[in-house]
C-alpha cells in the first residue's frame, strides 16, 4: 500500500494545521484512547495516566512527533521510524491491534478541531497514511 | 450485550439529541465507501462511486445513509436488549445481504468521526468512550444470527 500523490499532498497540507497544535492533539488522542479502549492503558502501569497529567502530555507529544517525523519523511516513512520500529518490536512490544486503536483515535481528534479540512478525502488519505506508519511500526515483530 | 453505567447512557442520549440524524446517514456512508473503497462491493447498483465527490453527492447513498442511521438510532431506545432489537437486521445482512460482520465496526468507527466533526468539543473522550460501546454493541448485535 503507498500514498499516491493526491494522497501526500492532503497529508503534508493538514498537518501545518496540525503541528500548531500538536501537543495538545497529541494528549486528546491518548485520552480518547484511554477512555474508550481501557485495555491500552495496560502498557501504562508505569504513568499518571489522569487528565492533564504531565507524563500523558509528555507522551501525547512524543506520540505526535513521531507521525510529524513520519509526514516530513513521507517518501521513506520505513527508514525515518527505523529505530521507533526496533523500539517497538524489541522493548514495547505493544500488540499490532493497538497501533489500529490510536489511530483511530488521533482520527476522531483531528476530526474534532478541523471539521472543515476533514473532508471524506482528507479522511481517507490520512486513514491510509496511519496505517502504513502503523506497517512499519510493527515490520520488526516477527 | 451492552454494558453501560447510568451515565454513561445519560451522556450517549445527550451527545445523540445533537445530531442530525437525516443530515449525517448519508455522511457516514459516503465516507465509508470513500475511506474503505472495497465496501462498495455492496453497492454496484448505486450508480457513479467513481471518486469520492461522486460518492458523497450520490443521491442513493445519502438516502440508503439516512435509512442505516435511522435504524442505528432506533436501536438507541433499546440498549438492554441491542440483539432482540437487531435480530431480524441480523438474520437480513447474513441471509440477503452477505455482509461481513467486519464492516459493522468500520462504519461504526466512521460514524464515530463524523460525531466529532459535527458535535467537536463536545465529542468528549468520555462522550466517544461511551458511543464507541454502543456502536460496538450493535455491531455485535447484528452479527449475532450469522451461521
Amino acid at each position: 500500500m503507498s500514498l499516491t500523490k493526491a494522497e501526500r499532498t492532503i497529508i503534508l497540507s493538514m498537518w501545518s494545521k496540525i503541528s500548531t497544535q500538536a501537543d495538545s492533539i497529541g494528549t486528546e488522542t491518548l485520552e480518547r484512547l484511554f477512555a474508550g479502549y481501557p485495555q491500552t492503558k495496560t502498557y501504562f502501569p508505569h504513568f499518571d495516566l489522569h487528565p492533564g497529567s504531565a507524563q500523558l502530555r509528555a507522551h501525547g507529544s512524543k506520540v505526535v512527533a513521531a507521525v510529524g517525523d513520519a509526514v516530513k519523511n513521507i517518501d521513506n516513512i520505513s527508514l525515518a521510524l527505523s529505530k521507533l520500529s526496533e523500539l517497538h518490536a524489541y522493548i514495547l512490544r505493544v500488540d499490532p491491534v493497538n497501533f489500529k486503536l490510536l489511530s483511530h483515535c488521533l482520527l476522531v481528534t483531528m476530526a474534532a478541531r478541523f471539521p472543515a479540512d476533514f473532508t471524506a478525502e482528507a479522511h481517507a488519505a490520512w486513514d491510509k497514511f496511519l496505517s502504513v506508519v502503523s506497517s512499519v511500526l510493527t515490520e520488526k515483530y516477527r | 450485550m451492552v454494558h453501560l453505567t447510568a451515565g454513561e447512557k445519560s451522556l450517549v442520549a445527550s451527545t445523540w439529541s445533537k445530531v442530525n440524524v437525516d443530515e449525517v446517514g448519508g455522511e457516514v456512508l459516503g465516507r465509508l465507501l470513500v475511506v474503505y473503497p472495497w465496501t462498495q462491493r455492496f453497492f454496484t447498483s448505486f450508480g457513479d462511486l467513481s471518486s469520492a465527490s461522486a460518492i458523497m453527492g450520490n443521491a442513493k447513498v445519502q438516502a440508503h445513509g439516512k435509512k442505516v442511521l435511522k435504524s442505528f438510532a432506533e436501536g438507541l431506545n433499546h440498549l438492554d436488549d441491542l440483539k432482540g432489537a437487531f435480530a431480524q437486521l441480523s438474520e437480513l445482512h447474513c441471509d440477503k445481504l452477505h455482509v461481513d460482520p467486519e464492516n459493522f465496526r468500520l462504519l461504526g468507527n466512521v460514524l464515530m468521526c463524523v460525531m466529532a466533526r459535527h458535535l467537536r468539543a463536545d465529542f468528549t473522550p468520555e462522550a466517544q468512550a461511551a458511543c464507541q460501546k454502543v456502536v460496538a454493541g450493535v455491531a455485535t448485535a447484528l452479527a449475532h444470527k450469522y451461521h
